[in-house]
């Protein structure tokens, strides 16, 4: 038998790789703190190459970086001279509408040495994502808009597919990659993040995205399939308050219509979440969040009818499971202290038909 | 006796003087985007110069208004992603007034809990994988050679509690990454977050607070798992502070004047965290009683001087005024939501409740608006001085309005009117220890450094007395963690709050069962904004200015690491507020007159 091939040892397609992240959309940096909780994989993980068959990674993160000013920004201008191949491009935020005004700017970074004013965020995008193997949109502020975009906004923000074109492809040839949340799941982002580097590294194929440009295996299911308080629904036992270990779609929890895992996969490493803490789903990793959701404290819409249609059943249901639950809570009548066998064994060397 | 400083730092050297122009931008190791401007005399080795700017824009008092007043936390939440959770947590506090709900006793442990698990990772995360990079061996090797070769010639005085021989081991174990200190610290970040998950549901935007109280379910394992944590932080907390002693004290003796960095007059506020559960009831007419029962003290210290711990005082002196930044001023025209408050008090029209935000971009001018951050002052009725009170990033103002205030005494912490005790009980493989802060001279980097390592072990020395008082609830089997309530057609609220960095206030107005005006002011307004209509800098800028130089390196080559420590000892937090710039690194211009920054007048 031919010994196969180790894997880990296999040499990278690509030997090197840069991750360029901006945090400079309309956001709140909330997205680079959660990777710093992500655990499977950790940052450091995937910087130290813990993880075999990898390309080596560079991260030009400011929330993490060593380097200052013009000493960061290098990398910036770099990847826009294409010094620096291949890379990634992260954003982080909204974008902004730069257009909606005369002068000035929403938002920026870094200074042009000719006009002394900043580089907006936008432009850095023009400049970048052409440039870019892979461009991820990181948590829903980047993805869809999020909570900087919401009714009566003054900045016209939006995600960066509504900026560069849901067709948009990178010069690979791959979509953007959404990873919706806000912020970010921290374990969803980094394995994301994992996974475009085994597709460079060769060792898996194109990344499997839906129509909405999200991980499959991530955001296929709803929270409401994931939540450990699902039970509570089935049988029409609903949370009238908060607080209540039951239920909560009758006080705001919009579980059953949201795509996430958070219920799956628990916040960090299991521990937290959502509605499976007490917590009601307000929608954050959906491209209709925050408005579609709001007011957040409310009973879906939806929710009044299918409770109905649910409470007629479940009721009916969670009387009978409470009959065989009693029931099954009771030791079978054969475990006694009694002076007699009465578990349906007939001995015969012992006990009153002893042949002995 | 603290030194006082009696005014604002101004520019002071000759402008004819080896004057160079330098920006960086971005600052990184800090949440958001900052760039800073100075102008630096190499002469004299001092910054003469510094404006600090704001490159976002959001929007949040813009976008609020009309909203359901139940939103507003799950919303302002999203103003941070570092300390979100004292947003939403602020937010409540200022809803429950509006509302006129009192949550049960345990719903306001479980926020208790969890507010000081935020506060035992945000400060480990930033001490340690942000700040503590500037005091890495790479960064000193870099710009300090003289101060490296001193570093492996000095024992490091606690190296029995820490486990490092000398000062430069330290700073090895500070390297990003490869570094061990590094690396455990990141490690401690997340379980810390754990805890914090355990309480609020997720980190850095809670799912579980509500008005009224949390959803959380108090059940044993959730208690469980959290003091399991809270124990392995404790153990950690008794290596993790001698060894900053050791490192801080190493600076001052290694570079005599350093205490010069970041200086500036002791300007301190502080709004005071963890309520009360049996004091507080969230009525502003009896908020300086409930106010003052907050576990850790709020005050402001001018001078060393402690003027007030009446949070209704503090609340009455705030005003947003404008002279640098992007926005129209609201001024005479500008609607008055809130005449008097439930006191009979006048508030003013620059009072956060009254306050409209007009945003107008415009084109970035030193001599003119260069930021979007406002700038937050606090009226001294004794001077009439509209005063640039800072934060200190936080931990510096909490323990000394705190330690001069003396009214803190829970066991595991007690203020004694110039000290905080801080006693972290027995744990793995170390006995019960307790630490003291005492006052310091300065209120300058190194002590705003310092103040944070001992305000980790004074949140994880409050965690363990809050966790005693939650499982006693249980045990009790007084477990109600929400209490109901209705939202008026008509109420203001105002909740006050200790953000990781500092001050935070949210000032509501409901008209019609809807936002009107809402208007949240975190700590990095309050430290990182402009030159405001009278000329008075920004704390960030006021701090700059006469930094000292005690960097190696020239002009050629120069990191501007002592601006880096100055900067960065106010935990700066940019989505809350600020954009700051520094130095142009590789290419410098030299320059009598600097062209980016000519035409200022001084």
């Amino acid at each position: 038998m031919k010994t196969p091939e180790i894997i880990a040892d296999r040499p990278p397609d690509v030997k090197e790789i840069h991750i360029v992240w901006m945090t400079t959309g309309l956001g709140c940096d909330g997205d680079s703190v959660s990777i710093t909780a992500a655990s499977l994989p950790s940052i450091e993980d995937i910087v130290m190459g813990a993880i075999p068959g990898l390309p080596r990674v560079h991260v030009h993160n400011p929330v993490l970086a060593y380097e200052v000013g013009d000493d960061f920004m290098k990398y910036w201008f770099d990847a826009e001279a294409g010094k620096l191949e291949p890379f990634v491009l992260v954003l982080e935020g909204s974008v902004p509408n730069e257009k909606i005004k005369q002068e000035g700017y929403w938002a920026a970074m870094g200074t042009d040495p000719d006009t002394g004013q900043p580089i907006t965020t936008n432009e850095w995008i023009d400049r970048l994502a052409p440039k870019a193997t892979a461009v991820i949109a990181c948590g829903t502020c980047a993805t869809y808009g999020g909570i900087h975009a919401m009714e009566g906004n003054p900045t016209g923000a939006m995600g960066l597919a509504d900026y560069l074109g849901w067709n948009w492809k990178s010069k690979a040839g791959l979509p953007i990659v959404n990873v919706p949340g806000c912020p970010v799941q921290p374990d969803n982002m980094m394995e994301t993040v994992l996974y475009l580097l085994y597709q460079v590294a060769g060792l898996a194929p194109v990344i499997p995205l839906d129509d909405q440009l999200r991980p499959t295996w991530l955001f296929g299911k709803t929270v409401h399939e994931g939540c450990d308080r699902a039970g509570y629904y089935e049988q029409a036992d609903f949370a009238r308050e908060y607080g209540s270990p039951k239920c909560l779609v009758k006080i705001g929890c919009w579980g059953p219509v949201v795509n996430c895992n958070v219920t799956k996969r628990g916040w960090m490493d299991g521990i937290g979440g959502c509605p499976n803490v007490g917590g009601i789903c307000i929608g954050c990793t959906m491209p209709g969040f925050p408005d579609k959701f709001m007011p957040f404290m409310d009973a879906p819409p939806g929710s009044a009818l299918s409770t109905i249609v649910v409470g007629v059943w479940g009721g009916i249901l969670r009387g009978l499971r409470g009959i065989t639950n009693l029931n099954v809570n009771k030791e079978p009548k054969w475990r006694h202290p009694r002076a007699e066998l009465t578990t349906g064994y007939e001995p015969e060397f012992y006990g009153p038909n002893n042949r002995n | 006796m603290p030194e006082v400083i009696t005014a604002p730092k101004r520019g002071t050297s000759a402008p004819q003087g080896n004057i160079v122009e330098m920006s960086w931008d971005p600052i990184t190791r800090i949440v958001g985007s900052l760039g800073i401007y100075t102008k630096i005399d190499f002469d004299s080795k001092k910054v003469v110069e510094c404006y600090s700017t704001s490159s976002i824009f959001r929007g949040y008092s813009v976008f609020m208004k009309n909203k359901d007043p139940r939103d507003a936390h799950f919303i302002t939440s999203r103003i941070c992603g570092i300390c979100g959770d004292n947003h939403a947590t602020c937010s409540v506090y200022a809803q429950n007034m509006a509302y006129g709900v009192k949550p049960p006793k345990l719903g306001e442990i479980i926020v208790n809990l969890g507010e000081a698990a935020e506060y035992m990772f945000d400060h480990n995360i930033f001490q340690d994988n942000l700040v503590g990079v500037d005091f890495c061996e790479m960064m000193v090797k870099e710009t300090n050679p003289g101060v490296w070769e001193k570093a492996q010639r000095s024992e490091a005085p606690h190296a029995k509690d820490h486990g490092y021989r000398t000062i430069a081991d330290i700073m090895h174990a500070l390297n990003p990454f490869e570094g061990e200190f590094y690396r455990e610290t990141l490690q401690v970040s997340r379980y810390t977050r754990e805890m914090f998950c355990l309480m609020e549901g997720r980190h850095v935007h809670p799912s579980t607070l509500y008005p009224g109280g949390v959803g959380t379910v108090p059940s044993i394992q959730v208690f469980t798992d959290y003091m399991v944590r809270l124990a392995r932080y404790a153990e950690f907390m008794k290596r993790c502070l001698p060894l900053h002693d050791d490192l801080f004290d190493f600076f001052y003796e290694a570079l005599p004047g350093y205490e010069q960095v970041g200086q500036r007059r002791i300007l301190l506020g502080c709004w005071g965290s963890f309520q009360d559960p049996d004091v507080c009831d969230y009525n502003y007419k009896t908020m300086n009683e409930w106010g003052k029962a907050m576990y850790v003290t709020p005050g402001i210290v001018v001078d060393g001087e402690l003027v007030t711990t009446n949070l209704v005082d503090i609340n009455l002196g705030i005003r947003i005024l404008l002279g640098s930044s992007y926005y129209e001023d609201w001024g005479e025209t500008g609607e008055v939501f809130v005449k008097n408050d439930p006191l009979g008090n006048p508030i003013d029209r620059r009072h956060p409740w009254n306050q409209t935000t007009i945003p107008k971009p415009q084109k970035r001018d030193f001599g003119g608006n260069y930021t979007w951050v406002m700038s937050p002052r606090w009226l001294d009725k004794r001077s009439g001085d509209h005063l640039a009170l800072d934060t200190g990033g936080g931990p510096i103002a909490r323990l000394w309005v705190t330690a001069l205030a003396g009214l803190v005494d829970i066991g595991y912490v007690k203020a004694t009117g110039n000290s905080v005790k801080i006693r972290l009980p027995k744990t793995a493989t170390k006995g019960a220890v307790e630490f003291e802060w005492k006052i310091p001279k300065w209120s300058n980097a190194i002590e705003r450094d310092r103040a944070r390592t001992y305000f980790q072990a004074y949140a994880a020395a409050c965690a363990y007395y809050f966790y005693e008082q939650a499982i006693k609830e249980v045990y009790a089997g007084r477990t109600a963690t929400f209490t109901p309530f209705k939202v008026p057609d008509e109420a203001i609220g105002c909740g006050f709050h200790e953000a990781v960095r500092g001050v935070l206030s949210h000032h509501l107005v409901i008209r019609n069962g809807k936002i009107a005006n809402y208007h949240p002011y975190p700590p990095t307004p309050w430290n990182a904004n402009p030159r405001d209509v009278y000329g008075t800098p920004g704390p960030y800028e006021d701090a700059v200015q006469n930094t000292p130089i005690f960097e190696e390196n020239g002009p050629d080559n120069f990191k501007g690491i002592d601006i880096m420590r100055a900067v960065r000892s106010f935990d700066p937090c940019l989505p809350c507020g600020v954009h700051m710039f520094l130095g142009n690194g590789k290419t410098l211009k030299k320059m009598h007159t600097p062209t980016a920054l000519a035409g200022l007048a001084h």
